[in-house]
């Protein structure tokens, strides 16, 4: 539930960070996930990044899929 | 309809505007030229046809990124005679001035209002000035009403769309609505977001020159591509179906609704047209909108059938069918 | 956009489909408690591509459906008061109250205004230090947790004309009163993907352990709905009951810790009233005491009694024991220039997303 999507983190400055919504920018929240860097994706949510998201992951949920592609 | 007030949906461009003008405006008002309810009014006689048209505007903020109020208030109306097929000739241009407003905002919109004339080839031939107190108005009102000529043998409405007949989008969607949101407080968005607006008269003439046979087109202002197309479909008595994938929408506007959860097919656009045209007329049309300034993110989004009659439904990403209906109050930017 | 439109892929969706027919035989219900589930899976026509015997149900997924006409009742009252300022998601601005609605009364001039961010209220507050700036706090964890920054900030910042309507839900309670309801037949769910981004899995492991019934924790792309619809029946066929997640890019098993955290430290766990459940214990917030100073609730308004209209079955609805098309209001009275009850208001509300999508 909740609106939320992937955006790049492009510029950090103390707990502000300015992230790429596909090409337009926006200042955000870091309060919620401090961790983060430049280049690396949040989830942002209500003016926050609520969590990094993990690219890893992200490519084996898509290897998943297509090795059921495959399959099928 | 209920409302003893005006609402601001009423203004929308969605249903409750639909509702005001049918229940309200149309009866007492009717006429043969009132009645097809199109963008212009075709006015013919025995001497030929003119498009006569009004619009007004009241947008906030008055300043936005691709253009400002006076740039609108000539697009607006030029567009509007375009869509009939018409040549635009001569605008009228009203304002209503809130005291206090400044002179300095007023010269920068006056001088925005020649460039984009200059730009559409028309000219501001009669005009009008009031001044309200203070609160009375939201900085400045604008009014402009056009005419134009139309060709003989060019026929334009939207009763016109007939099954097997192809649906054509000039280019991306929300482009203005979205720049006008990025001003608006609490929602600011930096970089390349810009209004669309756009006079669209010259890419029209160029797509009758090589296609006179085109249906209909429109512009598709409030209410967004879903609203207009309903529109076009109940007067024509057809159905639609509008293929999801094939919608142009920039990335930053795509990002920025995926955002606040707004849908494209709903936002306004100033520099955009649908064209309903016959199946075989449609490579030539997409050819002059590929080299048409206006027209380079083109595509053909859809096909007029004869199934499902009055109703317009999109073919999902992943290839599900939902129903497409007209905007329904006004869409707010949600969390949830 | 990256993340997004690889999860659109329409042949990796046709082979998720295909893989779906080939694994579920028996007919199953499965239910998403998460409005943005709800809106998707109308978005892209899911249903439609389902195998028949496949049933997805709307639960209490949307935090304004839920909401409780009374305290859009004291929003309302709220902000017929002068010196206050309302601020709001724009979400609310349309749900029915007993007699009206935020969006009617902005119309009549009362200084409402929408706001993405909860920082939003911040701001305004700190422009108008004559006036009381009252934000109306609703959402579920992955909302409440921007809220109590956006709190803390206000302390730290010693900004003393924020306050707060704390209208906020937590979902896990009401997912076991829906499980504890007899009239409720449900065989899984699809579990809500940004809540447990927050929350993690821990909290809804009772839905497998005490209920034996498969849960996914699901995201929001067409391909996230049908690979957790797919983890869901594979569980059914293979007699499983587990807690899985789908949407692993973003939900780890503890959540988000930092974020739960700020959660304890701000709110404590109350009763929460929801439209249609009743009223949940812990499944609401209050302030803890160093806070209480800013909760809105304190405030002296005269709050009309609450009530709401006798046919409307928007309880049912939210509850996936009824669906719109059995009650009697639905397109006949109740239709989104009108609506009855917050389920056609909020674009999430399940009579809104039938209305508009069927």
């Amino acid at each position: 539930m909740c609106l939320g999507i992937p955006v790049k983190v492009v510029e950090i400055e103390k707990n502000t960070a300015k992230v790429d919504v596909g090409g337009a920018l926006r200042e955000i929240a870091l309060d919620l996930c401090p961790d983060v860097s430049v280049g690396e994706y949040v989830l942002l949510h209500s003016g926050f990044a609520i969590q990094k998201l993990d690219e890893e992951e992200a490519k084996e949920t898509l290897d998943l899929l297509r090795q059921l592609a495959e399959v099928s | 309809m209920g409302e003893d007030k005006i609402l601001l949906a009423h203004g929308s461009g969605g249903k409750l505007s639909h509702d005001l003008i049918e229940s309200l405006f149309v009866p007492p008002l009717t006429n043969r030229f009132l009645e097809p309810l199109d963008d212009s009014a075709r006015i013919t006689n025995h001497r030929g046809s003119i498009a006569f048209s009004t619009d007004s505007y009241v947008v906030q903020p008055i300043f936005f990124p691709g253009g400002d109020i006076g740039r609108l208030a000539v697009c607006g109306t030029v567009n509007d005679l375009s869509m009939i097929g018409a040549v635009p000739a001569y605008l009228s241009l009203s304002f209503i001035l809130e005291e206090g407003f400044l002179i300095e905002n007023l010269k920068r919109i006056v001088s925005s209002i020649h460039e984009t004339a200059e730009q559409a080839g028309v000219s501001i031939v009669t005009g009008d000035t009031k001044v309200v107190e203070h609160g009375a108005a939201d900085q400045l009102f604008i009014n402009t009403a056009g005419m134009g000529w139309i060709k003989a043998g060019i026929h334009l409405s939207g009763a016109n769309a007939k099954p097997g007949d192809k649906i054509i989008l000039s280019g991306t969607l929300g482009d203005h609505e979205i720049a006008i949101l990025s001003r608006r407080e609490g929602f600011e968005f930096e970089g390349e977001l810009k209004s669309d607006c756009a006079p669209l008269n010259g890419l029209v003439q160029e797509m009758l020159e090589v296609c006179p046979s085109i249906r209909c087109m429109r512009d598709p202002t409030r209410g967004g591509l879903a609203t207009t197309l309903n529109e076009i479909a109940t007067k024509s008595n057809v159905g639609m179906v509008i293929e999801e994938e094939k919608i142009p929408v920039r990335e930053s506007v795509k990002g920025i609704c995926e955002l606040l959860g707004l849908d494209p097919l709903y936002l306004a656009n100033e520099g955009k047209l649908i064209a309903i045209c016959p199946p075989d007329d449609t490579e030539r049309l997409m050819e002059v909108l590929r080299n048409h300034p206006l027209g380079q993110n083109g595509e053909i989004i859809g096909t007029v059938i004869d199934e499902h009659p009055r109703k317009v439904t999109l073919r999902t990403w992943i290839g599900g069918h939902r129903i497409l209906d007209m905007l329904t109050g006004t869409q707010y930017p949600r969390i949830c | 956009m990256r993340f997004i439109d690889e999860f659109r892929d329409r042949e990796l969706a046709k082979a998720l489909i295909e893989k779906i027919r080939q694994t579920s035989k028996r007919p199953v219900q499965l239910m998403e408690v998460c409005g943005t589930h709800t809106v998707s899976i109308f978005r892209y026509g899911i249903r439609g591509v389902l195998p028949e015997h496949i049933k997805l149900l709307s639960g209490p997924g949307c935090p304004v459906c839920v909401t409780p006409n009374r305290d859009i009742d004291l929003a309302i009252a709220l902000s017929r008061q002068r010196d206050v300022i309302l601020v709001i998601f724009g979400d609310m601005v349309r749900v029915p109250g007993s007699s009206s609605n935020l969006l009617r009364e902005k119309a009549e001039g009362r200084d409402i205004r929408i706001v993405y961010s909860p920082l939003e209220a911040l701001k305004i507050a700190s422009e108008h230090p004559d006036r009381k700036v009252v934000f109306f706090a609703i959402g579920f964890e992955t909302t409440s947790p921007t809220i109590a920054v956006t709190v803390e900030r206000a302390r730290e910042q010693r900004i003393s004309n924020l306050f707060f309507l704390n209208s906020q839900k937590v979902v896990p309670p009401a997912i076991r009163a829906l499980l504890q309801s007899k009239r409720l037949n449900v065989d899984g769910f699809i579990l809500p993907g940004h809540v447990s981004t927050i929350i993690g899995t821990k909290p809804y492991q009772f839905i497998a352990t005490e209920f034996r019934r498969p849960a996914v924790v699901t995201g929001f792309e067409p391909l996230d709905i049908l690979q957790g619809i797919w983890m869901l029946v594979r569980q059914v066929e293979e007699n499983r009951a587990d807690v899985e997640i789908q949407y692993r890019r973003v939900v780890r098993e503890d959540g988000n810790p930092l974020a739960k955290n700020k959660l304890k430290e701000i709110y404590e766990e109350a009763d929460g009233h929801w439209r249609g459940l009743g009223t949940i214990p812990g499944s609401g917030y209050r302030f803890r005491e160093p806070y209480r100073a800013m909760d809105a609730r304190t405030f002296n308004v005269d709050v009309e009694p609450s009530k709401e209209h006798p046919e409307c079955r928007c309880g049912e609805v939210l509850q996936g024991v009824t669906t719109p098309l059995e009650c009697r209001l639905f397109k006949v009275v109740c239709h989104p220039e009108n609506p009855i009850g917050p389920c056609m208001v909020s674009i999430e509300g399940t009579c809104f997303t039938y209305y508009k999508y069927q």
